[in-house]
């Protein structure tokens, strides 16, 4: 390896611009302010350019490379605001016309360029990976050179060094334990070598960039592994009041978990309340105050079967409301969305249409309807046809939309000892359609309804490592930009004492302290080369 | 020295690109999460049928098992009804069963249903959608391909022509 | 409790618009900048500012006590909020650099916010369910005082360009800091138009079509320039000239870009007036009263990058996220404002770089501050306003 000696003896790799031991610039020696921005060591990439391998990490080593990756990120993540991402655009609709119609030709321009799962798409995770790369590779360039120059400083430097200072003096006279006492009341660590003084302060804060660089890797790697299977769950149960389900994500073997909705509560601000009248007032509709749904938690016997009729244990009650959770295991259920008056069971009368006698009343239970309902005495009621949720469709045929009982119609046989081969009736609600001229009809005797909730279930095992990665990374900013790295230079040069100093940043803090310095001694207030050139 | 950078490098790079590469590809299939994919074992679950019989996944072990999960007012599912009543006829005696899991509807539906297109297989109702949520199933239909050792084969969300059901029993014959 | 709440958010507004004449008098070359003078001024302006954050401060302990809750949420009550954290960071860095310059830009800048704030519906209103969270006020107010002290950086970089850009000739960097002061101005031309017509108690309705295909009325409060897209008019009034392209979502919409054009209308006519009494660019006009010291002024916004980055990170990130994860079930939804937070960390971050590994100092560094400040109000305003999302409760 290519080394370049200093006059004071130091080795140091090729591409370093200042004498890891002494300072002096090995580059040239022409007055220039010196650039301290890693001590001038050689960033380690620049020193090998061989195979295709020290390319790509040199690639990657840039910052130059990093602030365009991350210029390119912001970009794209400012378009993908621009229209609503997949995921919030309304279920059911096809994307590829829901952007056009919506939105005209830019939203089908915006589909057809992927932009409407942008954040998902290939190239921005690719991007994304290729920041965590940047961030890896220029924080070991630099961090480590820059670890190994700061441990092996010399406290006397080398004269040139201390001359392409910002801040650089020249005095005469100087008490030199003076000079040391009142940097040490400072807070300074002093290093003392042949009557030359080296003090330093905040070196700590040095560390802070490769700190958050850390942290930030620590959380994408987090935010990758939620792509793994079984990391990550997130799905969402519906559950009639009164009614259980089992919770999805949880394994049958390990036993699975049940959840009963005992009650959906809903409740609004009172309008008439006094602190929030003239808000209240102003709003059409109501104002929400709570969601919350009340639960009772149970678990099967490990091995369950799937379907089969399970034994529940109960495990807790709990009450979930919106910004409060539940807890289980590592799983959450988040009160997210619900459904009010859901019909659950619709009763009928079976009528005289001359006499309005009445033969017997009937309880449809919406999610399974008999087939035939007796009402004795030779009187019964047979569902030829249900449609939970009736619509006519393209063939002006009676069918259903799904299998949710919102819009629930029959077709009823009705038959009674004056009809023995039946009657046949359409009955929906507020539709009653009769095929040929009936005697009976059913009449509509009441409705019962149920209310849903709805709840997210999520696991996610990688939130421990989001966390850690977020508290490193503030650590890490906090002690790089909250702290400075401040370092004074004194040496003796024969009757002259030559003073330097330097910080990373907070130049106006450091001026500080070197006045207040200038103050207790005899040293020269430093000189501000970058404000005198100007 | 210089081997030992090169080394270093080198893995490091393949590392991340690995990562990236499988963060991808899991980013692409990302209903692989949770759900039955190819590879697994198909868990077992017993399930009433439309005729009032007791259906379990693990008594059909040795046969292949075409499980299509479906409902009456979905029309994909209802156009690939009568291939899979056809195709049933000339697999069944080959030693392949279809199991037409219904997603939580009534039975007088499902009844009239199957009474229209005569289907003779056997209809698992899910009236609590357990085996639909621990198979994951999000939109119908879908159909699993189970072999003979009730390891899954194939799974499809998309609505199935008579071509693609034919090769899909091959598939699964025992 | 409400009113003596409003009361001091008035008073500490008059304060405000006092403390900045204050500091104006400490700049002002009349007296040939005594040292004495500017101290003087620069002190009372100073104790100006702290009295009017006192009585600021009031009002937000006070309306706090009358609504029960933080006041933090809604669009009056954060904008409000975001105007005295500017304060705020203008203090600390008053109290840091000791730069009277400073506070004659930026008390303005922070009246200016407040005055907009004022604009919203002011009434206490109750918190829905999402809202219902110790982390509204750990969230808002850290988020608020991390963007009040880049604010800060963005009025230090503001006035480093007014000193040091050439204005002997026009240029393209003239033009765009005149189009800085434009935007600035209207604001100012937001305010007047708002208060203009309402004093006049000016009214038209529009029937719409919500998302639920429902008729819905939609008053304007100005006359319409930007009509309902669909909108069907219901009295005689003004306009419109032309209909809201339809991709803008919700019902207020329309008059929002109505009253945005309003805005613009109004201080293109300020500026123009400002231009022909000034016969030059405003920013040539100010240059000779910035007579400061260039490199404190780029330290100073660089040092409330430095400060403010790692709050706005917490505030606007960390805590958004906690919170998300608990309220939504996912810290991280890729909703709109999230991203445009994302977005202005993502920036600030790329200017540190610049700044610490590139060597970005004084001009370049000062309008990385002008656009990262724009960056934040888009956040403030356009998100809220324009795009849709979770966080669209105002």
């Amino acid at each position: 390896m290519q080394t370049i000696t200093c006059e004071c003896g130091h080795s140091n790799p090729y591409g370093t611009s200042l004498c890891q031991a002494c300072g002096k610039p090995l580059e040239n020696d022409v007055e220039v302010l010196s650039s301290m921005r890693y001590e001038g060591s050689a960033r380690r990439s620049q020193t090998y350019k061989k195979t295709i391998v020290d390319h790509i990490w040199n690639f990657f080593s840039s910052v130059r490379v990093g602030v365009w990756l991350i210029v390119i990120i912001l970009v794209a993540a400012a378009i993908g605001t621009i229209f609503p991402q997949e995921t919030f655009i309304p279920p059911n609709v096809d994307p590829a016309s829901h952007y056009e119609s919506e939105y005209g030709t830019l939203g089908l321009i915006y589909y057809l360029l992927g932009f409407h799962n942008l954040y998902g798409s290939w190239w921005f995770i690719i991007l994304l990976g290729m920041l965590g790369l940047s961030i890896i590779i220029a924080s070991l360039d630099r961090g480590i050179p820059l670890y190994k120059a700061l441990k092996t400083q010399r406290v006397t430097r080398h004269d040139q060094f201390m001359k392409n200072q910002r801040l650089f003096s020249v005095s005469k006279e100087v008490e030199i334990e003076e000079v040391k006492y009142t940097l040490e009341s400072l807070r300074y660590k002093v290093r003392e070598e042949n009557g030359n003084l080296f003090a330093e302060k905040g070196r700590f804060s040095r560390w802070g960039a490769y700190v958050n660089h850390v942290g930030l890797i620590i959380f994408l790697t987090g935010g990758m592994l939620r792509f793994f299977p079984g990391m990550y769950v997130d799905d969402v149960l519906w559950v009639r009041e009164g009614e259980k389900a089992s919770i999805p994500g949880t394994k049958s073997d390990e036993g699975q978990y049940y959840l009963e909705n005992n009650e959906f509560i809903l409740e609004m601000y009172d309008k008439e309340e006094k602190k929030f009248n003239s808000a209240l007032s102003s709003v059409d509709g109501e104002v929400a105050k709570n969601y919350q749904s009340n639960v009772t938690l149970y678990k099967t016997e490990p091995n369950h079967t799937i379907g089969e009729e399970p034994e529940l244990i109960k495990v807790k009650d709990g009450e979930i409301r919106v910004n409060e959770p539940f807890k289980f295991d590592s799983f959450a259920l988040y009160q997210t969305d619900f459904k009010l008056n859901e019909f659950n069971k619709m009763s009928f009368e079976l009528e005289e249409k001359s006499t309005g006698k009445k033969f017997g009343k009937l309880t449809v239970d919406l999610h399974e309807p008999e087939k035939k309902y007796d009402l004795g005495n030779g009187y019964r009621v047979e569902i030829e046809e249900y449609f939970p949720n009736f619509i006519l469709n393209e063939q002006k045929q009676p069918s259903t939309i799904n299998n949710l009982p919102d819009n629930p119609a029959f077709v009823f046989s009705m038959y009674s000892p004056q009809t023995p081969k039946g009657e046949k009736a359409f009955v929906g609600i507020q539709k009653n359609i009769e095929a040929g001229e009936n005697k009976f009809k059913m009449s509509f005797a009441g409705i019962e309804t149920k209310d849903l909730t709805a709840l997210t279930v999520r696991k996610d095992h990688t939130l421990w490592i989001i966390a850690l990665g977020g508290i490193i990374f503030m650590i890490g900013v906090t002690q790089g930009l909250y702290w400075n790295y401040r370092r004074i230079w004194i040496k003796q040069n024969q009757e002259e004492v030559w003073a330097a100093a330097h910080t990373n940043k907070n130049w106006y803090g450091l001026k500080k302290d070197l006045e207040f310095l200038a103050d207790k001694s005899n040293l020269m207030p430093l000189a501000d080369k970058e404000v005198n050139s100007k | 020295m210089k081997k030992k950078r090169f080394w270093f490098r080198s893995a490091l790079l393949a590392i991340l690109v690995i990562a990236i590469g499988y963060t991808i590809y899991n980013s692409i299939y990302e209903d692989s999460g949770t759900y039955i994919k190819k590879g697994d074992k198909a868990p077992n679950f017993v399930l009433t049928d439309l005729n009032g019989n007791r259906v379990e996944l693990e008594d059909y072990r040795g046969k292949g098992v075409f499980l299509n999960f479906w409902g009456t007012w979905c029309k994909p599912c209802e156009r690939e009804m009568p291939y899979m009543q056809r195709q049933y006829e000339t697999y069944k005696k080959q030693g392949v069963e279809i199991l037409a899991v219904n997603v939580s509807e009534t039975n007088v539906s499902v009844k009239n249903f199957a009474d229209r297109y005569r289907l003779s297989f056997p209809i698992p109702m899910d009236k609590q959608r357990e085996v639909t949520k621990a198979y994951g199933i999000g939109p119908i239909p879908t159909t699993i391909l189970i072999d003979k050792n009730g390891k899954v084969v194939g799974r499809t969300s998309e609505s199935l022509s008579e071509e693609k059901i034919i090769s899909f029993m091959e598939k699964i014959k025992p | 409790m409400a009113q003596i709440s409003s009361t001091l958010l008035y008073s500490a507004f008059m304060i405000y618009l006092f403390s900045t004449l204050f500091f104006a008098m400490s700049i002002s070359d009349k007296k040939r900048s005594e040292a004495a003078h500017t101290k003087k001024w620069g002190k009372i302006g100073f104790i100006s500012a702290c009295i009017g954050f006192a009585a600021q401060l009031g009002y937000f302990i006070t309306r706090w006590i009358a609504s029960g809750h933080a006041p933090v949420s809604n669009l009056f009550e954060f904008t409000t909020f975001f105007g005295m954290m500017m304060v705020l960071a203008f203090i600390i860095l008053y109290a840091i650099y000791r730069m009277n310059g400073l506070g004659v830009f930026a008390m303005p800048v922070a009246l200016l916010v407040i005055a907009y704030a004022s604009m919203f519906p002011r009434d206490i209103s109750p918190l829905i369910p999402a809202l219902q969270s110790d982390w509204l006020k750990i969230h808002v107010t850290t988020a608020a005082l991390g963007e009040g002290i880049l604010a800060i950086s963005f009025v230090s970089g503001l006035i480093y360009l007014i000193r040091t850009v050439d204005q002997s000739v026009s240029t393209k960097k003239t033009k765009w800091l005149e189009v800085i002061l434009y935007s600035l101005i209207s604001i100012v031309g937001f305010i007047i138009v708002s208060m203009a017509f309402n004093g006049a108690g000016y009214e038209a309705k529009y029937e719409i079509m919500n998302e639920k295909n429902q008729a819905v009325e939609v008053v304007y409060e100005m006359p319409a320039i930007a009509g309902p897209a669909n909108g069907a008019k219901l009295d005689d009034a003004f306009g419109p000239l032309f209909s809201t392209p339809s991709w803008m979502n919700g019902v207020d919409a329309s008059k929002k870009l109505n009253t945005f054009i309003w805005s613009l209308l109004a201080g293109a006519i300020l500026y123009g007036l400002l231009r022909l009494i000034l016969r030059k660019r405003i920013a040539a006009a100010l240059q000779p009263k910035v007579n400061m010291n260039s490199d404190l002024l780029d330290e100073i916004s660089y040092r409330a990058v430095a400060i403010g980055f790692p709050i706005f990170t917490l505030g606007a990130l960390v805590f958004a996220m906690i919170w998300a994860q608990q309220a939504w079930s996912r810290f991280w939804g890729w909703d709109p404002k999230e991203v445009w937070a994302l977005i202005t960390f993502l920036f600030y971050a790329a200017f540190l770089h610049l700044r610490l590994s590139r060597g970005w100092h004084g001009e370049k560094s000062a309008w990385l501050c002008v656009l990262g400040f724009w960056i934040i109000t888009f956040n403030l305003i356009a998100v809220n306003l324009v795009l849709v999302g979770l966080h669209s409760y105002a």
